[in-house]
C-alpha cells in the first residue's frame, strides 16, 4: 500500500510536467547567437564548468543546458531527435540501444580509445563506480560495511535502525537504476538477496540520486544502495554526515556517454563540444572538474567497467525486462 | 619480354581475385558461424511457463556479437504470427525447425547480414513456433576484406615487380650477351682472328665455339697464304739475283746499241721484281710480328740514325743529300725492327721520288707527341690519292716510270697501327711529299 501511494506520488508529477524540465540553463546567452541544445541527466552544478570552459573558447554559440532524468531523456530524444543537439546520459544501455538504432551521428575524426567509444558515435567521458553511502550516525559505533554481504549482515543485525531508511533507485522509472540493477544481478547472487533484505526493510524508492541523498543527509535513511558517489562527493555542506563506501566484492563501474544527434541543429558546434568534453575529461585533472575523469585503469582491473557492446541491449529486450522487473518486484515489493 | 609481363600481370590479377574471393568466403562465413552461435543461444533460452513464453535473452548472446568495427545489431522474436520483441520493422523469413538460414539484405540503408532461425516448443495443449531473427552490419567483414585486399594487392603487386625484374634480368642477360659478342665482332680489326674468350651464356656456346673455331680456319689459311707469299718471294729473289748478276756482266760484252738497251731494261725489270719480293717477305714479316708485338725500351734517334748511316752511300749514289734532324733523344717502347723497317721503306720512297740534287729531310721529335718524318722534294703525293695511297699495292697516279711495288707504305702503315699509332701523308707547301709516321 506504502508503496502504491509512493509511485502515485512518483508517476503524478511525471505525467503532469513531462514537458518540463528538471532544470533549465542558458550558458553564454545573447541575441543572434546559435544555440546548442544540450539534453542531459547530469546535474547542472557538475556539468556548468564544462560548458562555461567550451563557451570561452566559442564566443558566438549559447549553450541551452536541459536537465532531465535519464528514461526521460530516452523517450524525449526519440521523440524528437531534431530538437536536440546533444545527448548526455549516465544510462550506457540506452545510450547504447539509441546508438546502435541510428539515432546518433558518426564523428569519424574524434580519436578516442576503443572501449570508451562505439562506433565513433557514442563517446564515454567518465568513470564512475556505483557506491554505497551512509549515514554516519546510523553506524556510530558499529563497523562500517565494505561489501554487499556486510551491508546484508548489518541490516539484519538491527532491523529496528533500518527499517523503512534504505533507499535505491526505482529501477522501473530510473535508467541508470535499471542498468546498476542489471549488471549487478548478473554479476551475483548476492544482488538478490540483498533486495530481499532491503524489501523486508520497506525499501524506499527514488527516480533520482539528488532527492536519495537529501534523505540521507537529514538522517531520513541510512544507506543509499547504488548510488553515484560523485553526486555524494558533490555535496560539500553534508560531507561529514555520509560516508560514501565502494563495495569491494565487486564494484559496478559506469561511465557517462554523450553522443551528437543524427538529426542535430548544429552538428559542426555538438562535435567540437564532445572533442571538448573528452578532451578536459581525458587529461590527468588539470583544471579540478567537479566530474570524475575518464579512468582506463579501473577498466583493465577486474573488468568492472560496464563495456560498451551490443550485451547492454540485452536488458533492455521486453521479455527480459518484463521478467526482470518482474523478480525485481517480487524481491522489493512484494516482500513489504 | 612483353609477352612474358602481359602473362604476368594477368596471373597477378587472377592471384588477387582468388584471394580475395576465399577471403570473402572466410570472413563470411566466421560472421555466419558467431550469427548462428548467437541465434541458438536465444532460442535456447525460450521456456514456456504457465503457458506464456519467457525469453531470458543470454548477456552473452549479444555480447559475443562485439566486433572491432562496432557493428550494430537488430533482432526480432516472434511467437508464430506474433511480434514478441525486438525490432518490429525487421523482416522475418519463414524457416523450418533447427534450421539456420542466413541471408544478406537492406535494414536501415546498411547491408546487414540477417541470421533466422525457429524452434518449436511444446506446451499443455498447444505447440509455439518460436522465430528469431538475428541481423548485424558488416562494416567489421568489410574492414577485414580492405585489409586482406590491401595485403593481397600489395602481395600481388610484389610478385609482379619481382617477375617482371625476373624478365627483364633474364632478357638483358641473354639478349645482352648476344649484343656484346655483336660489338666485340664488329669492332675487330682485319687482323684480328683470335678467339672470343669473353664469358658466355651456357645457349651460346655452341655459336661461340663454331665462331672460335671459323676464326681458326680463317687465321690458318691466312697465315698460310702469307707463308706462302713469304715462301715464293723468298724463292724468286735468289735467281732473280743470279739473272741480275749474269745480266751485268753481258751488258759490258754487248756493243750494240739496241741490244744494251734491251739489256739496260731487262736489268730494271729484273730490279725490280726483286725489289718487289723482298717488299713482299718484309710485308709477311711484319705482319706476323706485328700479330705477336714484343715491346722492349729504346731510343728512336739511335735507331733512325742508324739507318741514315746506312742509306747514305745509297743517297749520294743519286746525288742526293740525307738531312737528320732529330732531338738528343727520344725513348720509347716498341719493336725496333719494325720501326727501322718502317722507316725504311719511307726513305726507300723518298730517295727513289726525289730527283738528283734533292735533300731528304728526316726527323724525329718527342714533342708534342713522338712522331718520325721523312720528307723528299719530289713531285708529291697526287692529293686525291691520299687516302687511298697506303693500300696494298696501290701506287701513286704519278709514279709512272719509278721502280715500285706499292707495298712500302702500306708496310709503314701496318707498323704505326700495330704499335697503336698511325701514318700521315702530306704534301709540303714547297713542294715534296711528307710521310709522318705517329707513334
Amino acid at each position: 500500500m506504502r508503496f502504491i501511494v509512493t509511485l502515485i506520488l512518483w508517476l503524478l508529477p511525471q505525467v503532469l510536467v513531462s514537458q518540463t524540465w528538471e532544470d533549465q540553463q542558458f550558458f553564454n546567452e545573447g541575441p543572434s547567437k546559435q544555440v546548442l541544445r544540450i539534453i542531459s541527466s547530469t546535474d547542472t552544478a557538475l556539468f556548468a564548468p564544462i560548458i562555461e570552459s567550451f563557451v570561452a573558447q566559442t564566443p558566438n554559440i549559447s549553450v541551452e543546458y536541459l536537465v532531465t532524468g535519464t528514461a526521460d531523456i530516452d523517450l524525449r530524444f526519440r521523440e524528437n531527435p531534431e530538437t536536440f543537439d546533444l545527448v548526455i546520459s549516465s544510462a550506457m544501455d540506452l545510450q547504447f540501444k539509441a546508438a546502435n538504432d541510428g539515432l546518433a551521428r558518426r564523428l569519424p575524426n574524434i580519436v578516442h580509445p576503443a572501449w570508451a567509444q562505439w562506433r565513433q558515435s557514442l563517446f564515454a567521458f567518465t568513470s564512475e563506480p556505483a557506491a554505497i553511502v551512509i549515514n554516519r550516525d546510523a553506524f556510530a559505533g558499529h563497523p562500517i560495511p565494505n561489501t554487499r554481504q556486510e551491508l546484508i549482515q548489518a541490516m539484519r543485525a538491527r532491523p529496528e535502525i533500518f527499517r523503512g531508511r534504505i533507499g535505491t533507485y526505482d529501477v522501473r522509472q530510473s535508467g541508470l537504476g535499471y542498468l546498476f540493477a542489471t549488471q549487478d544481478a548478473r554479476a551475483s547472487e548476492t544482488y538478490w538477496r540483498l533486495m530481499e533484505v532491503m524489501g523486508a526493510l520497506e525499501l524506499r524508492l527514488y527516480c533520482c540520486s539528488g532527492e536519495m541523498i537529501d534523505d540521507l543527509s537529514d538522517g531520513t535513511i541510512a544507506v543509499a544502495y547504488n548510488v553515484l558517489g560523485s553526486y555524494a562527493k558533490a555535496r560539500v555542506e553534508s560531507k561529514d554526515k555520509i560516508q560514501v563506501v565502494f563495495p569491494a566484492d565487486f564494484p559496478t563501474t559506469m561511465m557517462r556517454t554523450a553522443m551528437v544527434s543524427s538529426q542535430a541543429q548544429h552538428p559542426e558546434i555538438a562535435a567540437a563540444f564532445i572533442q571538448h568534453l573528452i578532451t578536459l575529461q581525458s587529461l590527468a585533472n588539470e583544471k579540478p572538474f567537479p566530474l570524475p575523469p575518464l579512468n582506463s585503469q579501473l577498466n583493465e582491473a577486474e573488468h568492472a567497467t560496464i563495456a560498451l557492446e551490443p550485451a547492454l541491449m540485452t536488458f533492455l529486450d521486453a521479455l527480459k525486462r518484463q521478467s526482470f522487473l518482474a523478480e525485481w518486484e517480487d524481491a522489493v515489493i512484494h516482500n513489504n | 619480354m612483353f609477352t612474358l609481363i602481359g602473362g604476368t600481370a594477368i596471373l597477378a590479377l587472377l592471384l588477387f581475385f582468388a584471394i580475395r574471393n576465399s577471403a570473402v568466403q572466410v570472413a563470411q562465413s566466421a560472421q555466419d558461424n558467431i550469427l548462428g552461435a548467437s541465434v541458438t543461444s536465444i532460442l535456447d533460452a525460450a521456456v514456456i511457463w504457465d503457458g506464456i513464453v519467457e525469453i531470458d535473452i543470454p548477456y552473452a548472446s549479444f555480447s559475443m556479437l562485439s566486433t572491432p568495427m562496432d557493428d550494430r545489431v537488430f533482432y526480432a522474436i516472434y511467437q508464430d504470427e506474433t511480434f514478441l520483441s525486438g525490432y518490429p520493422d525487421l523482416v522475418i523469413a519463414p524457416t523450418a525447425d533447427r534450421e539456420i538460414s542466413f541471408e544478406t539484405t537492406k535494414y536501415q540503408g546498411q547491408f546487414v547480414r540477417v541470421t533466422t532461425a525457429s524452434r518449436t516448443l511444446i506446451g499443455k495443449d498447444k505447440r509455439i513456433q518460436i522465430r528469431v531473427a538475428l541481423a548485424q552490419t558488416q562494416d567489421a567483414l568489410s574492414g577485414t576484406l580492405d585489409q586482406i585486399s590491401q595485403n593481397a594487392a600489395l602481395f600481388v603487386t610484389g610478385f609482379f615487380a619481382l617477375a617482371t625484374l625476373l624478365s627483364f634480368w633474364a632478357t638483358s642477360a641473354t639478349i645482352g650477351q648476344l649484343k656484346r659478342l655483336t660489338n666485340s665482332v664488329t669492332r675487330r680489326g682485319p687482323q684480328d682472328l683470335s678467339p672470343f674468350e669473353k664469358p658466355v651464356p651456357l645457349e651460346m656456346l655452341p655459336l661461340v665455339v663454331s665462331l672460335n673455331s671459323l676464326m681458326a680456319r680463317l687465321d690458318h689459311s691466312l697465315s698460310q697464304s702469307e707463308e706462302f707469299i713469304a715462301e715464293a718471294a723468298h724463292r724468286v729473289r735468289t735467281p732473280l739475283a743470279t739473272v741480275r748478276s749474269y745480266a751485268e756482266a753481258t751488258l759490258q760484252r754487248v756493243d750494240k746499241k739496241e741490244n744494251r738497251q734491251a739489256i739496260r731494261s731487262m736489268i730494271r725489270a729484273i730490279d725490280e721484281s726483286s725489289r718487289a719480293a723482298g717488299q713482299l717477305l718484309d710485308h709477311a714479316m711484319i705482319t706476323f710480328r706485328a700479330d705477336h708485338l714484343e715491346r722492349q725500351d729504346i731510343d728512336l734517334v739511335g735507331l733512325i740514325n742508324e739507318l741514315v748511316t746506312r742509306l747514305t752511300p745509297i743517297a749520294e749514289m743519286k746525288d742526293l743529300k740525307l738531312q737528320l734532324q732529330t732531338d738528343k733523344q727520344v725513348p720509347y717502347s716498341g719493336d725496333p725492327i719494325l720501326i727501322q723497317n718502317a722507316v725504311r721503306n719511307l726513305l726507300d720512297n723518298a730517295l727513289k721520288y726525289s730527283p738528283s740534287d734533292g735533300t731528304v729531310d728526316v726527323f724525329v721529335t718527342a714533342t708534342p707527341n713522338i712522331r718520325i718524318g721523312v720528307c723528299d722534294s719530289g713531285k708529291g703525293f697526287p692529293e686525291a690519292e691520299l687516302d687511298t695511297l697506303a693500300t696494298r699495292f696501290s701506287r701513286g697516279s704519278n709514279a709512272e716510270g719509278t721502280i715500285g711495288s706499292g707495298l712500302g707504305l702500306t708496310i709503314a702503315m701496318d707498323v704505326a697501327a700495330a704499335h697503336g699509332g698511325s701514318l700521315q701523308l702530306s704534301n709540303r707547301p714547297e713542294g715534296g711529299a711528307c710521310a709522318l709516321l705517329l707513334l
